[in-house]
């Protein structure tokens, strides 16, 4: 019986093609995503039937933590550069060109006035702690939140405001950031839900 | 790559000018899984998902009278009252001899007692929202007669009243009900004096 000889068969595969469709899917999600943003806190949002998404740009969003603490972030780095400009003159908090250019790349934070110095001198690593955000004071006597929101409105007026609260959230503190809008007639805002189906539609 | 390298040194010897032919291929495994890669950390780091979110408009502090002109129609106005521990209070018309009923949140609680006294217009709404399937109705006309329904004037009128010891999901809850129900007309209010002796009164 002859042998039947098997013809060994080259074990190189043409990548080309993968490398390909690779690149192309790469391509796609650099282009259509989005980073999700930093954010202090880990909040868990109620659930709502809303159906409306939130636009991209020109947010302001509002933070509150369950403990009642008060974070502020809007959007776009040159945006935040002239808020805190306008902010460091109005409570008289002197600010170095490097620690306005380092504000400007942070997102959301939460610290009042006169602890911003510190709070910008921190590594970038630890400066999420939740011992390093204390909380932007949003009480009558001293409304900084009240000023944050003045401030980004004369800088970006199409600014639209969104409240992230977490479920547990006392409502007092609602009642506070609420009031604070109110004085500034800002009677348009969003609250941020997650999605719940609606019943039976 | 190991293929282009390995040209170097041998031929050189022989002195003739024949450069020799170089493998065209080459390996593209390493970039695939660069390629890969990135398309890992891109998929990780994005938010796919964007969050929902409920608009509301608060009545401005300027346009308080207008609120109270909406409350002085007792027999359509609702107090929702938000107490402590996820427990909801409601009650009709008045705050004086007021019968303060405890519901929940859940389908049977709140949101049976604003269906029914919202029945006409949660049941045009209904039947918009069917014709809109049926008759294929364009967006824009779908608002338009969404906001005629809605601008009925004997639709009832909601107060949402939170006490110190609700949360906001309470608050969110509350509000979705009102989406829910086709209530066009509600506010979030203080608890104004009235309200806050029947809410002692009542140990909400």
């Amino acid at each position: 019986m002859p042998k039947v000889k098997i013809r060994r068969k080259s074990t190189w595969i043409d990548m080309t093609a993968m490398c390909d469709v690779a690149f192309l899917l790469l391509t796609f999600f650099m282009l259509t995503s989005n980073f999700t943003k930093k954010e202090p806190v880990l909040v868990a949002t109620p659930s709502s039937v809303s159906e409306i998404k939130i636009p991209e740009t020109n947010i302001m969003t509002v933070l509150v933590d369950p403990s009642g603490k008060v974070y502020f972030g809007i959007d776009g780095q040159d945006k935040r550069q002239q808020l805190i400009e306008k902010m460091a003159e109005i409570y008289k908090v002197s600010l170095s060109p490097d620690e306005i250019k380092r504000f400007s790349l942070i997102d959301i934070f939460g610290n009042p006035m006169y602890a911003m110095k510190a709070f910008l001198n921190l590594s970038p690593e630890i400066r999420d702690l939740p011992q390093n955000n204390l909380g932007i004071p949003a009480d009558s006597t001293n409304n900084q939140f009240k000023e944050w929101v003045r401030a980004a409105r004369d800088v970006n007026p199409e600014l639209r405001i969104a409240i992230k609260a977490d479920q547990k959230t006392p409502y007092p503190v609602i009642k506070k950031v609420m009031k604070s809008l109110q004085e500034l007639d800002e009677n348009r805002y969003n609250l941020i839900t997650k999605l719940e189906t609606a019943p039976g539609k | 790559m190991a293929e282009i390298s390995h040209d170097s040194g041998s031929h050189k010897k022989s002195g003739k000018k024949r450069s020799k032919k170089l493998p065209t291929r080459i390996d593209f495994t390493p970039m695939v899984d660069l390629g890969f890669l990135l398309i890992t950390f891109f998929m990780l780091a994005t938010s796919l998902i964007k969050p929902q979110t409920m608009e509301i408009t608060m009545p401005s502090d300027k346009k308080v009278e207008d609120v109270d002109k909406t409350i002085a129609k007792a027999s359509q106005a609702v107090t929702v009252i938000l107490g402590k521990n996820d427990k909801v209070f409601y009650y009709f018309g008045k705050t004086e001899g007021a019968n303060v009923i405890e519901t929940t949140y859940a389908a049977e609680g709140l949101r049976k007692i604003l269906l029914e006294k919202n029945y006409n217009v949660a049941k045009q709404v209904e039947d918009l929202r069917v014709e809109k399937i049926k008759l294929r109705m364009d967006e824009d006309l779908f608002q338009r007669k969404m906001a005629e329904i809605k601008a009925n004037k004997n639709a009832p009128v909601v107060r949402i009243m939170a006490t110190d010891e609700a949360n906001y999901k309470n608050l969110v809850d509350a509000l979705d009900e009102m989406n829910i129900c086709s209530i066009s007309r509600y506010a979030i209010v203080d608890i104004d004096e009235p309200d806050r002796l029947l809410i002692k009164e009542k140990g909400i």
